[in-house]
């Protein structure tokens, strides 16, 4: 029969104590290999203490709550064998060498573990210390603890400050981690830190930001449509190729008091032509009243990025304009929107939206309802992408339309009608110019 | 009223004011400072400088008293006289060298000076009660550096024989019986340079033994040559009162109550933070205690208030003052500046000496460092045999871990000049191994810094 002494683990990170949370056995308890006996917690994590053999626990050591030094002996095991008696002290002098930097954690008053065992264990020692007496040159190195004042020249300090720089967060190379005009220069310069340390403290600041204004009334917003509709979005991909081509000759050959035409006036005429067909996608629905307002009109929407945050101002009656009216309309309103002149009345009373983020626009995107109307189209980025048709693979330019409906109103097989109408339109864009 | 406004106002030009004051000259600053008294503060008028000018003069005294005696080094001389009131005017001389050099280097920064007694109004007004009528400073930034004042015993009030410091240092003769309130680093300082020039000195210490604020191994070698001056201490002991005359005190001893005879009863219990008198009540700053609260850059708890040195509480020295004050100047010149120094060195100038920079060996333990410590002697030390001055050590409080300085103290003869090695070292963030790898010019006393250092490297080579 041996004694196995458990030692409270080194868990990391310069830790040097941990509390014990809970404990699973008592002394007599007979435990397994691998039973938890204990867990234990840091600032980081809850660490759970398994039993590394069969036996009969003689001794445990720390109250709930303690905190309790890495290294000192939590829990005696009574084992077959011979134990781990022998074994504790070097293994405990091995792990001194790795916990360098315990000693200059920062020195918290920390209540002493409890020395209910008779032999007191063996604490991690600072490294390297006694055995080398006759060392010359002072150990550097190991991360400052938390706290710890940066080391420096009050040369180094003042650069530092007339730069604006938190020696906190400079890596001393020089003896005892003493920060130099070098480091600080390379600090300055952004070089990379020597391999192995860490550099980047722990950015532990939290800033308050109050929601208030257009903020405000966007998150309610947001919250609001999220929280009351039921989203169904439909992804569908776009072969663009045509469209690009009469959009480059539109723009080359326009007169100078024409707009430069994106594509968003291309979309919108779609949209006008495919609410003709499907005019319930041009609606409010007031479900406190269980009713909806089905609009002749197509007043779209169009979400816009202001400095203050999204705005979307309204093209009243498209169904009014062709693709320059849209475009001359869509870029008046977008600029009003961002340079703040746009009135309240342009900004209210829309049946539709067309949200895009142009070259921002990514693969997919799940756009919110802008309530209380009933669909949202959402435009991602034309990208070129090889397209298989007629035997063989050719580059496209490929863009994608991700529309958001409400469901309660719109069903799923109108919604994809409604998109595959209007798809068929963009990659027609000749009929564009036909219908109505 | 006449009304003058400004970028900076500095009420108090002390140590601390009048550096401020001179920075934020220099720094192209319009600055006014306020001063009731001659420039200086108390350092210079009342404190550091004439403490240190009658400390010599003792010291000279003395040594010529000790050649009229048999020596070892066979000087002989007759029958040394001291004329006390010719020493005061030569100490006089140099302070008046001294704060007039101040009111030169003001005037060179072009900073303004309002003589007279500042009361603030606001934290951006102050009226200066001068002689010809009040002033009226207004200025965007405030620097309060009005210092502090002695504490006086209730019991005791000053007046006729019971004396403060102040008194001590402009006294017309050297009194026969001079008793000594309190055993702290000021009543030492004077209880010595009178037993020097000749009076029986009595220092009576409610405390169990002088100089509390230092170890006992700094004190000791201080306590030791008090003794051999022939001045009695008496620990644990209170003084209680004095009759009418004030030439008796009642000490309250552990036997009991004794009576002390004496000519002049000097009253040195400390000094607080000067706090009444110039409209601190209506600022209502935060306070730390009896001490205006500050930041780390000397801010108050009102905007472009700052206060600095003694009004802000320990440790009450000037050069830590003068510290805040040029670091102050700095940052209203919009630099970023922050008060990190690494250690305000303090020296008390008994005999012997005591330098003290940065943690003592408890204070180093309680901040839980493992610390590894040097201590070497004077005795080993050939320069301090040369000047018959082999008592004390220097002492080098290191952490184990990593050899970082993190203190250093010494005692002995003349240590004080040793006070700038010691705060550089802390300052620059030396190791054992720096001061150890440094030549130290033989033979100096500085070779004990260099000793201590290798002591406690474990390989000191002279002892």
């Amino acid at each position: 029969m041996g004694l196995y002494k458990i030692q409270m683990p080194d868990v990391g990170e310069g830790i040097t104590e941990a509390e014990i949370v809970e404990w699973n056995v008592k002394a007599g308890d007979v435990v397994r290999e691998d039973d938890v006996l204990a867990a234990v917690m840091t600032d980081k994590a809850t660490v759970e203490i398994p039993s590394p053999a069969d036996g009969t626990v003689q001794l445990v050591s720390g109250e709930i709550g303690e905190m309790t030094a890495v290294g000192s002996v939590i829990i005696t095991l009574e084992v077959d064998g011979a134990g781990n008696e022998a074994s504790i002290s070097a293994e405990a002098s091995a792990t001194a060498t790795k916990s360098a930097p315990e000693p200059k954690q920062k020195p918290e008053p920390k209540p002493e573990p409890k020395p209910v065992v008779a032999a007191p264990a063996p604490k991690p020692k600072p490294a390297a210390v006694v055995s080398k007496p006759t060392s010359t040159t002072a150990t550097s190195g190991a991360p400052r603890a938390e706290g710890e004042a940066p080391l420096a020249s009050p040369a180094v300090r003042k650069r530092a400050m007339d730069g604006g720089i938190k020696l906190a967060y400079v890596h001393g190379t020089g003896p005892a981690g003493r920060i130099s005009h070098e480091d600080l220069d390379a600090y300055i310069s952004g070089a990379s830190a020597p391999a192995g340390r860490v550099t980047n403290a722990p950015n532990t600041s939290v800033e308050e930001i109050k929601v208030i204004g257009l903020r405000r009334k966007i998150a309610q917003r947001m919250q609001d449509a999220k929280q009351r509709i039921p989203h169904i979005t439909y992804v569908e991909e776009v072969d663009v190729t045509e469209l690009e081509k009469l959009r480059a000759h539109m723009n080359s050959s326009k007169r100078d008091d024409q707009p430069k035409l994106t594509i968003l006036p291309f979309i919108m005429k779609a949209m006008v032509i495919g609410i003709k067909e499907f005019p319930k996608l041009s609606s409010h629905y007031d479900d406190g009243e269980d009713i909806v307002y089905q609009y002749g009109a197509a007043h779209i929407g169009m979400a816009a990025q202001t400095p203050g945050g999204l705005m979307v101002p309204v093209l009243k009656h498209a169904e009014t304009h062709d693709v320059w009216g849209l475009a001359t309309e869509s870029k008046r309103l977008a600029d009003a929107a961002r340079d703040g002149s746009i009135s309240r009345d342009e900004l209210t009373g829309s049946t539709i939206t067309l949200t895009s983020l142009g070259k921002l626009g990514g693969v997919v995107s799940t756009p919110v309802i802008n309530s209380p109307e009933v669909a949202i189209v959402g435009v991602n980025k034309i990208v070129v992408r090889p397209v298989y048709q007629d035997g063989g693979f050719v580059p496209r330019k490929m863009m994608n339309l991700s529309s958001s409906f409400d469901h309660r109103i719109v069903d799923g097989y109108d919604a994809a009608e409604f998109i595959q109408r209007v798809r068929l339109l963009l990659e027609n864009p000749a009929t564009l110019f036909m219908e109505g | 009223m006449e009304t003058l406004t400004c970028n900076l106002l500095v009420l108090g030009a002390g140590p601390g004011g009048y550096v401020a004051a001179i920075r934020a000259g220099q720094l192209g600053i319009d600055t006014v400072i306020v001063e009731g008294e001659a420039h200086g503060g108390t350092c210079l008028n009342v404190g550091c400088i004439p403490s240190k000018a009658i400390i010599h003069a003792a010291d000279e005294f003395e040594k010529a008293m000790h050649f009229a005696g048999e020596n070892v080094l066979g000087i002989s001389a007759s029958a040394p006289k001291l004329d006390l009131s010719k020493t005061i005017a030569w100490k006089d001389a140099i302070v008046g060298r001294l704060t007039g050099g101040i009111s030169g280097l003001l005037k060179k920064n072009k900073v303004r000076t309002v003589n007279g007694w500042g009361q603030m109004v606001d934290g951006k007004t102050c009226d200066v009660k001068t002689a010809d009528g009040t002033v009226r400073v207004t200025a965007k930034h405030v620097v309060l550096a009005t210092g502090s004042e002695l504490i006086e015993i209730p019991s005791l009030p000053f007046g006729d024989n019971i004396i403060s410091s102040t008194e001590a240092l402009a006294l017309d003769g050297v009194p026969e019986k001079l008793v000594v309130i309190g055993g702290g680093y000021i009543g030492l300082e004077l209880g010595t340079a009178y037993a020097k020039m000749g009076s029986k000195v009595t220092v009576v210490e409610a405390a169990g033994r002088i100089l509390p604020q230092y170890d006992a191994a700094l004190s000791k070698p201080v306590a030791d040559s008090l003794k051999k001056l022939g001045i009695e201490v008496l620990l644990n002991t209170k003084a209680k009162s004095a009759n009418d005359a004030g030439t008796s005190l009642v000490v309250e001893t552990a036997d009991g109550d004794k009576k002390l005879p004496a000519d002049k009863i000097l009253v040195t219990v400390g000094r607080r933070a000067k706090t009444e008198g110039w409209g601190l009540s209506d600022l209502d700053l935060t306070m730390s205690g009896r001490v205006i609260a500050i930041d780390d850059q000397c801010r108050t708890s009102m905007t472009d208030v700052f206060a600095i040195g003694d009004v802000t509480g320990e440790p009450m020295l000037a050069h830590r003052a003068m510290a805040q004050g040029e670091m102050v100047a700095e940052i209203v010149a919009g630099q970023n500046r922050r008060f990190d120094k690494v250690c305000i060195p303090a020296v008390c100038f008994t005999d012997p000496e005591i330098v003290t920079a940065g943690l003592s060996p408890d204070e180093a333990k309680d901040a839980g460092y493992k610390t590894k410590i040097g201590i070497f002697p004077f005795a080993a030390n050939g320069r301090a045999m040369t000047m018959e001055a082999e008592a004390g050590f220097v002492r080098i409080v290191a952490r184990d871990d990593n050899d970082l300085v993190l203190g250093i103290q010494a005692v002995g003869k003349g240590v004080a000049e040793l006070s700038a090695a010691f705060s550089l070292a802390l300052e620059m963030g030396a190791c054992l191994q720096d001061i150890a790898g440094t030549i130290h010019a033989h033979p100096t006393q500085s070779e004990g810094f260099q000793e201590a250092a290798l002591k406690a490297l474990g390989h000191a080579l002279h002892i």
